[in-house]
């Protein structure tokens, strides 16, 4: 009898390793070339399903489903399925896409960080569409920014298209409390420690920063602080090696500005961070533009008078963008409407409805700006007459894998404060990732 | 004896091992299948870029992976969360063995209104993590929550960073892990030894003694013969950020110990607590010279389901302390990022196999006891 | 006199600890109750503790109108996957406990490991495997893998309880020419009472809360309660009085659950497992 249970368990073993090796063959099977697919254009009335994949919801789901309402207005015989995927900072969203990629049904459009975040994943294996018809068609060559369209694409073609900006490097404060401590906010890093001092010394946290992501997210700031807008771009080209002094210097800088934050950070969340600023337990905050919303909207705080902003020191002129973006996957079930929704996010209407509920502003140079609050509007004017460069915390300048490991390495870095080790295993993952390949 | 329990009609037979098969093809299909591609998987590059295409491009790499895991320079992390996650286990099993056995214990005792009290202490089970995740970071943070509640009593308020301390204790350097293995397991022989000596048993003296020394041999020979694990210093403890996620793992489990242990109490016949009164002892050697001996069984149920539950100490994690705070990472966490993050599926699948191996590690004692014990009843 | 004041003074401090270990298990509980009560611009850090200012009612609404269709799928859910991996259960216990044959020890071992397998590295194989034979996408999927992924335990629970059962009892039975599926049928499921409460509240609980897959394997029509409390909690600006009220609603189901059938979990535990 022993030997029935035995045949019983090697057989429903074959069963499911058949079951498998089914798959492996198939995936054996060579890569397609590297031959680009664009997108084609047509003027069918697009009808079927539509499923949007993002990450908005809570309080950024309103804009979302302002822009929508654009959408059925202009393309009443689509169905949309608002497909949103929340939680985990934005991991649990990049799980279920490529389950659902890999498995082979992948969503109408899905909403990715403009710039490697996209390009690293899935353009370099070969899953999206080349979008340059479209932006030539829609004239969208004239009317975003050149610095941005090179971003967001590669000499291969042009990947998503961008629905808002953001800006990355900002400085946050409360002007009456910096009155009352008598200092004021920092132009350069140097400033900024002797402000700190003063500060330190009156019992407030100079600086709040909080869970790991935003202490990248300040990273990105000091290092374009430290090494200039060009060296800092020549890091992401691979032009700069991760261990040159200039960069070992970069880490140094972000050591000793690191001693004069909250040493709770790593239990905060960014809004927990902004609070302190708020309260008047710290002086300053560098967070990215969303910060604006939840003060003006969430808190209630009148922007200018209530709460003041300025670029993180040392970066006045430069802007840090990320852009969120939807592209269009190879395979979907409903091209045409794909097409459609691309349309409705690249114009000036959609990016007018959407933006100044979101909070962010619009990528196009021509949009009516009386839609915009105070914030919003100064962040324009700079987005126009600033030199842009991407964001590596939001996905701009590294693929994912970097981005990853960048965080390890931050992490090690906030318990060792070793500047060369960090540098030495930024290079290791440079190399690792293939940045600036 | 053990045979004559054994089914000896035919027909019986068919029926039960026919009834069994669903279950069985299903499990081998969605569990054994899927381990298997698992570790197919974690012997391949499979990862990046081309890793992603509708036809994935896998190379196979052998043990590569798993060298990369344990003496990888950027892999620490990983030899963190494997230190991570002995400590989560040893002290998650003793907390909620310990609490909820110490409220079942309360809770015999007829009291009034046990409904009531026997809800609040299950009710933490009954919760999703997206709420205890969010509740306790709130409770843990440093500058709100418990950290406050001495001001209330005019004291001064608590410095302890529950869930992002970098502190850690009980440090040790990786490249020499298997020499402290070794010297753990000398200490541990040297006590079964002492033992085996009190008892007369002179059987196990001399296996005891003879494991003792060889163990004590293979700590000298690894600390000073064998080159090190990794070429470079590691350090790793038992980092301190991870107490406020025992913290609320026990708040939401011991509940459930309690429960098994109540039953279990409540499963002791009278005559036993009766006959232990009638030799005078008193209530704390009734507990602890009889009833914890008694009701072992059930201590061994509740490990094996509090070690499944210790691998979904992901959701804890995850939503208490975030992806990336390494001082509390898990290797589930670690391999959720690796894979879906970083794209590293290869990597991801490595971890997954490691960590299930850890598992067996806590499940193949209780299936050998379990079996054992069934032969004999 | 003496003795009846030394057991008062005993049952104070009896009383005085579980009084004690109940408002500690508490905490959280008024944490999240007086947080989704609170206005969104008074929810901070510092103020933590302190009731609201004004009660706010309003997150309960707005979080029910959010999570009503995700609840009616969370409760088809649950009580379906529930339903039947307590009668896989129940079968499969009573093969292991009164049918043993050779080997039959080897296959509860075998499904008994199955229990281990880290969840989130089979998204991808589980998502493929589901949609080559159509079920990706419907609750149907979800139910299936919930039953699979809980046979092990169940498995556990039901034979643990059918060990209790003397065999005397069953071979007399057999003499009177009880056949299997009778003596199944008859006997043991109607006897199973609370090895099914305590299967039932186990899957209930597990199922209930779970998230991965129900993101992962089910379109957004199809998705549960879980899926759209992350909702209420995701985006990277959040006020924190709608999910703490989200979370109330969710749990719910739950906790009623526990309310009502707890003195019959722990009698079913009583009745299951005292032998391992």
């Amino acid at each position: 009898m022993k030997k029935s249970i035995g045949l019983l368990i090697v057989l429903s073993l074959m069963v499911s390793a058949g079951l498998f090796a089914g798959g492996q063959e198939e995936e054996k099977a060579p890569a397609s070339p590297m031959d680009v697919e664009q997108v084609v254009l047509t003027d069918k009335a697009p009808s079927g399903d539509l499923e949007l994949f993002s990450w908005w919801a809570g309080d950024e789901a309103p804009a979302l489903e302002a822009l929508i309402k654009v959408y059925e207005s202009k393309y009443p015989n689509v169905n949309v399925i608002n497909a949103t995927v929340t939680g985990g900072s934005g991991v649990n969203a990049k799980a279920v896409l490529k389950t659902r990629m890999l498995g082979g049904d992948p969503p109408e459009t899905f909403q990715v960080h403009a710039g490697q975040e996209l390009i690293g994943t899935w353009v370099a294996a070969n899953r999206m569409l080349d979008l340059t018809p479209l932006f030539e068609e829609e004239g969208w060559m004239d009317v975003f920014p050149k610095d941005l369209i090179n971003l967001i694409g590669t000499d291969k073609g042009i990947w998503s298209v961008p629905v808002n900006i953001h800006r990355s490097n900002v400085l946050w404060y409360i002007p009456d409390n910096l009155k009352k401590w008598g200092v004021e906010a920092p132009k350069t890093w140097d400033d900024f420690f002797t402000v700190a001092e003063t500060l330190k010394s009156k019992g407030v946290v100079p600086l709040a920063v909080a869970q790991t992501w935003t202490v990248n997210h300040l990273w990105e700031s000091v290092a374009l602080g430290v090494l200039g807008a060009d060296d800092y771009d020549a890091l992401w080209n691979g032009e700069i090696s991760w261990t040159d002094p200039r960069v070992v210097k970069v880490w140094e800088t972000f050591g000793k500005i690191l001693s004069y934050t909250n040493t709770d950070a790593a239990s905060l969340s960014w809004q927990q961070a902004t609070d302190m600023v708020v309260i008047g337990d710290a002086a300053f905050n560098v967070m990215g533009d969303w910060a604006a919303g939840y003060l003006s909207t969430t808190l209630n705080i009148e922007p200018g008078s209530g709460y003041g902003w300025a670029p993180s020191p040392d970066t006045s002129g430069v802007f840090i963008f990320l852009a969120d973006s939807f592209g269009c996957p190879k395979g979907t079930n409903n091209p045409d409407a794909t097409l459609s929704w691309l349309k409705v996010c690249g114009s000036k209407e959609g990016s007018d409805t959407f933006n100044p509920l979101k909070g962010s502003i619009s990528a196009r140079t021509d949009s009516d700006l009386s839609l915009y609050n105070v914030y919003s509007q100064s962040a324009a004017k700079d987005f126009a007459k600033d030199r842009i460069v991407g964001s590596l915390a939001h996905g701009v300048v590294a693929n994912e894998g970097f981005m990853n490991d960048f965080s390890t390495v931050m992490e090690m870095f906030l318990t060792s404060r070793n500047a060369q080790q960090a540098a030495n295993a930024c290079q290791a993952i440079a190399i690792q990732n293939g940045i600036g390949k | 004896m053990a045979h004559s329990k054994k089914l000896k009609n035919r027909s019986d037979m068919v029926k039960a091992i026919l009834v069994l098969l669903p279950s069985v093809v299903l499990v081998a299909v969605f569990v054994y299948g899927f381990i298997f591609n698992t570790i197919y998987v974690s012997l391949t590059d499979w990862g990046q870029g081309a890793g992603l295409a509708e036809h994935p491009v896998k190379h196979w790499v052998g043990l590569g992976n798993y060298r990369q895991l344990f003496s990888g320079f950027i892999y620490g992390r990983f030899r963190q969360d494997l230190v991570n996650t002995f400590f989560y286990s040893v002290i998650l099993l003793v907390g909620t063995l310990f609490l909820g056995f110490l409220l079942a214990v309360l809770l015999d005792r007829k009291i009034r209104h046990e409904g009531f009290y026997r809800t609040i202490f299950l009710y933490p089970m009954a919760l999703s993590f997206i709420v205890t995740g969010t509740i306790w970071r709130w409770l843990l943070a440093p500058n709100g929550g418990l950290n406050l509640l001495p001001t209330f009593l005019g004291l001064k308020k608590g410095e302890f960073l529950w869930i992002s301390s970098r502190k850690a204790i009980l440090t040790f350097n990786w490249q020499h892990l298997l020499s402290i293995l070794f010297f753990i397991a000398a200490l541990v022989f040297l006590m079964l030894l002492l033992r085996a000596v009190r008892n007369r048993i002179h059987r196990k003296m001399v296996i005891h003694s003879a494991l003792f020394s060889s163990s004590l041999l293979l700590c000298a020979i690894s600390r000073w013969l064998l080159p090190p694990l990794l070429p470079f210093e590691e350090i790793h403890g038992f980092n301190l950020a991870t107490l406020g996620i025992l913290l609320a793992a026990i708040w939401q489990y011991s509940g459930y110990t309690m429960a098994l242990y109540l039953a279990g109490l409540r499963g002791l016949p009278e005559s036993i607590r009766e006959s232990s009164r009638m030799d005078g002892a008193g209530e704390f050697t009734y507990y602890w010279k009889i009833a914890i001996p008694n009701i072992k069984p059930i201590t061994l149920s509740a490990v094996i389901i509090l070690s499944h539950i210790s691998l979904k100490m992901f959701d804890l994690i995850y939503a208490m302390a975030g992806a990336d705070n390494a001082n509390t990472g898990h290797p589930s966490v670690n391999m959720y990022l690796t894979t879906f993050r970083a794209n590293q599926f290869a990597m991801g699948a490595a971890i997954a196999v490691i960590l299930f191996i850890m598992a067996a590690l806590f499940v193949i004692p209780y299936l050998m006891h379990s079996h054992k014990q069934r032969r004999e009843g | 006199m003496r003795l009846r004041h030394k057991l008062s003074k005993q049952r104070f401090f009896l009383y005085f600890f579980l009084v004690l270990g109940v408002l500690l298990f508490l905490v959280p509980m008024y944490m999240a109750l007086i947080t989704s009560l609170k206005d969104p611009a008074e929810i901070n850090l510092a103020r933590a503790w302190s009731l609201p200012k004004r009660l706010n009612w309003k997150s309960y609404i707005d979080a029910f109108d959010l999570l009503r269709p995700n609840f009616l799928n969370s409760v088809i859910l649950s009580v379906t996957a529930t339903l039947i991996s307590a009668l896989v259960g129940a079968v499969n216990g009573f093969v292991f406990s009164k049918n043993r044959f050779s080997g039959s020890e080897l296959i509860f071992s075998f499904l008994l490991f199955g229990m281990f397998i880290p969840y989130q590295i089979i998204l991808i194989p589980l998502f493929q495997v589901l949609r080559s034979i159509g079920l990706y996408g419907s609750l149907g999927g979800l139910i299936l893998a919930h039953v699979i992924y809980g046979i092990p335990i169940v498995t556990l629970i039901f034979r643990n309880f059918y060990d209790q059962i003397p065999n005397s009892l069953v071979e007399s039975a057999r003499l009177d020419g009880c056949g299997f599926f009778s003596l199944l049928i008859r006997m043991f499921i109607p006897l199973s009472a609370p090895a099914f409460v305590v299967v039932g509240i186990w899957q209930f609980t597990q199922i209930w809360n779970e998230f991965l897959w129900g993101i992962t394997l089910t379109r957004p029509e199809a998705n549960p309660i879980t899926v759209g409390l992350s909702k209420l909690a995701g985006g990277q600006a959040v006020s924190w009085n709608l999910p703490m009220a989200g979370s109330f609603i969710a749990g719910l189901p739950v906790l009623l659950i526990y309310i009502i059938l707890g003195k019959y979990f722990i009698r079913g535990l009583l009745a299951g497992s005292v032998k391992g």
